[in-house]
């Protein structure tokens, strides 16, 4: 039975590697810091040789804490950064070969969903303008099919009735209602992929459960790719099939969600896991094992392993020398750490 | 009333905070009651707008100007300091008896004042040490929470988020007031870092036997810390108990909601949400606030629920009578 479950795995594994709607291979982004405004005075490596694969209707989680070029990697994907070295192809296009016109459709079939609504919706906009806007530079002519199509996506994410809310601006609404209008917004051209920033750190608790459970919904009845970025692990497990854990650049961790919270194997990723609570009153107990220090600097990150100034079991002498490369050590589970290096 | 009162660090009965709006009177904190112990945490949870930072700001006196209603009592270490004129309470109350670490706290510190000096100013001004004496204070209050000695030279652009908000907890502490408030004091904080400021929150309580209120939204990181809970909804607070009795079993329908709500990390639970919104400030409705998103709620809601109480802990809610 688990032999042919694995084949089945093998097998629409090989259907992903056919045709992956995502394909990032050994993406470096950096930015270029200057001295007094010119000289060159070295780079930010903000994505510094990242690589994955993302099929069709996949969601996959980027968990990672502020700095360590979660948001980097997905401007990049989304086309509003250009890649310093590596290549993006989405959907058979190769970013950095886009242009003008060319990005500008690249753009449109990717989906933005922003972390903070209220900030991400013009105040001085109707919910109708904000929604006909898109279309309207995406060249959907006639105004009976924009208003067709705004009528669509509202309802979809439960935003009825419908009329009530076109006329209303985003101060009229909850935090929850503009968080709707942000995903609306970016489900409005029929994207492929949508690209979800925090979509749910600034919403109430009991909010953020209903939009999680919206864009799931969503995702499962239009067969969305999603890339949900967020630093809160304990929500990844309702929303992601795999999780990818970024530190200071690089994704160090990428396995099936279940696998990753059973048996992480990154020390970062222990890290992370440890230091997430679930309310129990037991915690008030004990004091949380934290790393030392802080993430480093992306200008000169460590040499080996990023994470071996804070790692409590780096091998001196390979870790602090050696950048690690991707190991493998059960199927599917990737790790770039030397503990997990075949003897 | 004092002598009743006299081994209690707070207690608050009946404070009430309104504001004028164009809208109408809101009635941010209505009736709040609850007491604390010296050398505890309370946790004061709810969702954005049910009134926690205002009821925050009642404690400290720190009113905005539109101020309709102010009332109720305050006793802080038996005294009443709702008598107090405003100079005895900034002389004797802020910083001394009570501390505050506002939201977003590391990002109040000023931008051109070394932090050293900031931290050591609430020590000049109500201690009334030399600039020497208080910089040795800094020194000691760094070492409590966790910041390198050579930073008090530093500028706040100098350090990170999680440093920052160590330093503005340091400054709350300098006076070693007997209650420190925070409000939201890791929201804007990474993962690891929250964990980091919740470890320093947990070894100041047991090193300076320094009580907490923390206000907060994230019912997972409160659980760190609480000895006690307290849930606030549309301004009043609904239900209280000891931490370990409620993270178990919540009794009030909104605390059992809002609990399972919570995503979990080590458990299979589906998170349920809760539908609707809370009502408005402006014009509550009139009996139980909840009722209209209440799956439990009976004839006996369209009256105002009086606090029930039982094994220590406090319920305002019917099913409960």
């Amino acid at each position: 039975m688990i032999i042919d479950l694995r084949e089945v795995m093998m097998s629409i594994e090989k259907i992903n590697e056919a045709q992956p709607l995502l394909s990032v291979q050994d993406l470096r982004v950096w930015y270029e810091l200057r001295r007094f405004g010119f000289g060159h005075a070295g780079y930010v490596k903000a994505v510094d040789g990242v690589s994955f694969e993302l099929a069709e209707g996949e969601t996959v989680a980027v968990v990672g804490e502020s700095g360590c070029g979660k948001s980097s990697l997905m401007k990049t994907i989304l086309g509003l950064n250009m890649p310093t070295s590596g290549g993006i192809v989405f959907d058979g296009e190769n970013l950095s070969e886009l242009k003008g016109g060319g990005l500008q459709k690249y753009r449109f079939k990717i989906g933005y969903v922003q972390q903070d609504p209220y900030g991400a919706l013009p105040p001085f906009m109707s919910v109708q303008t904000i929604l006909e806007e898109p279309l309207i530079i995406s060249g959907l002519q006639g105004r009976e099919e924009r208003l067709a199509r705004i009528h669509k996506v509202m309802t979809e994410v439960k935003l009825h009735p419908v009329e009530d809310f076109l006329p209303k601006f985003p101060h009229m609404l909850s935090g929850g209602q503009q968080q709707r209008i942000v995903i609306a917004r970016a489900m409005l051209r029929e994207p492929k992929l949508i690209v979800a920033d925090e979509p749910v750190s600034m919403l109430d608790a009991s909010v953020r459960v209903e939009i999680l459970k919206l864009m799931r919904a969503l995702q499962e009845s239009h067969g969305l790719s999603v890339i949900y970025i967020t630093h809160d692990l304990s929500t990844v497990k309702y929303f992601s099939q795999r999780i990818f854990v970024m530190y200071a650049g690089n994704l160090i961790e990428k396995a099936d969600t279940r696998r990753l919270l059973e048996n992480p194997l990154h020390p970062y990723t222990h890290a992370l896991l440890a230091a997430t609570s679930d309310p129990d009153a037991r915690n008030a107990d004990s004091f949380k094992e934290v790393p030392p220090s802080e993430p480093p600097s992306l200008v000169n990150p460590p040499q080996g392993c990023r994470f071996h100034p804070r790692c409590a079991r780096a091998i001196a002498g390979l870790c602090d020398q050696k950048e690690p490369v991707d190991f493998e050590p059960e199927p599917h589970h990737f790790v770039a750490c030397w503990l997990y290096q075949p003897q | 009333m004092n002598q009743i009162t006299s081994h209690k660090l707070l207690q608050i009965e009946k404070l009430e905070l309104h504001f004028k709006t164009r809208g109408g009177t809101v009635q941010a904190v209505d009736g709040v009651n609850f007491t604390l112990d010296s050398n505890r945490a309370v946790v004061i949870l709810g969702e954005s707008g049910c009134g926690k930072s205002s009821l925050a700001k009642a404690m400290l006196r720190l009113l905005p100007r539109n101020v309709d209603k102010y009332d109720g009592r305050v006793f802080l270490q038996g005294a009443d300091v709702m008598e107090f004129d405003d100079e005895e309470f900034r002389k004797n109350v802020r910083w001394l008896g009570i501390s505050l670490v506002p939201q977003a706290a590391m990002n109040s510190l000023n931008p051109v004042i070394r932090v050293g000096e900031q931290v050591a100013e609430p020590a000049i001004v109500h201690l009334g040490l030399g600039k020497a004496e208080a910089m040795n204070l800094v020194q000691k209050m760094f070492q409590h929470v966790g910041v390198p000695q050579d930073f008090v030279s530093r500028y706040p652009f100098e350090l990170s988020g999680g440093m920052r908000q160590r330093v503005a907890l340091a400054m709350a502490l300098v006076t070693s007031p007997s209650l420190i408030v925070l409000d939201e004091p890791t929201s804007a904080l990474d993962l690891l870092t929250q964990a980091n400021i919740m470890n320093v929150l947990k070894r100041i309580k047991h090193e300076l036997g320094t009580s907490f209120i923390l206000i907060t939204h994230d019912i997972a990181t409160s659980s760190e810390l609480a000895d006690e809970v307290a849930i606030m909804y549309a301004g009043q607070i609904v239900e209280t108990g000891h931490a370990r009795d409620f993270f178990p079993a919540p009794l009030h329908p909104y605390s059992q909601m809002l609990m399972a709500s919570v995503p979990r990390l080590r458990s299979e639970s589906d998170p349920m949400f809760i539908t609707g919104q809370p009502p408005s400030l402006i014009n509550p409705p009139k009996g139980c606030r909840f009722a209209a998103r209440c799956p439990f709620h009976f004839e006996k809601c369209n009256d105002e629920p009086p606090v029930f109480e039982r094994n220590g802990r406090s319920v305002k809610c019917w099913l409960h009578a």
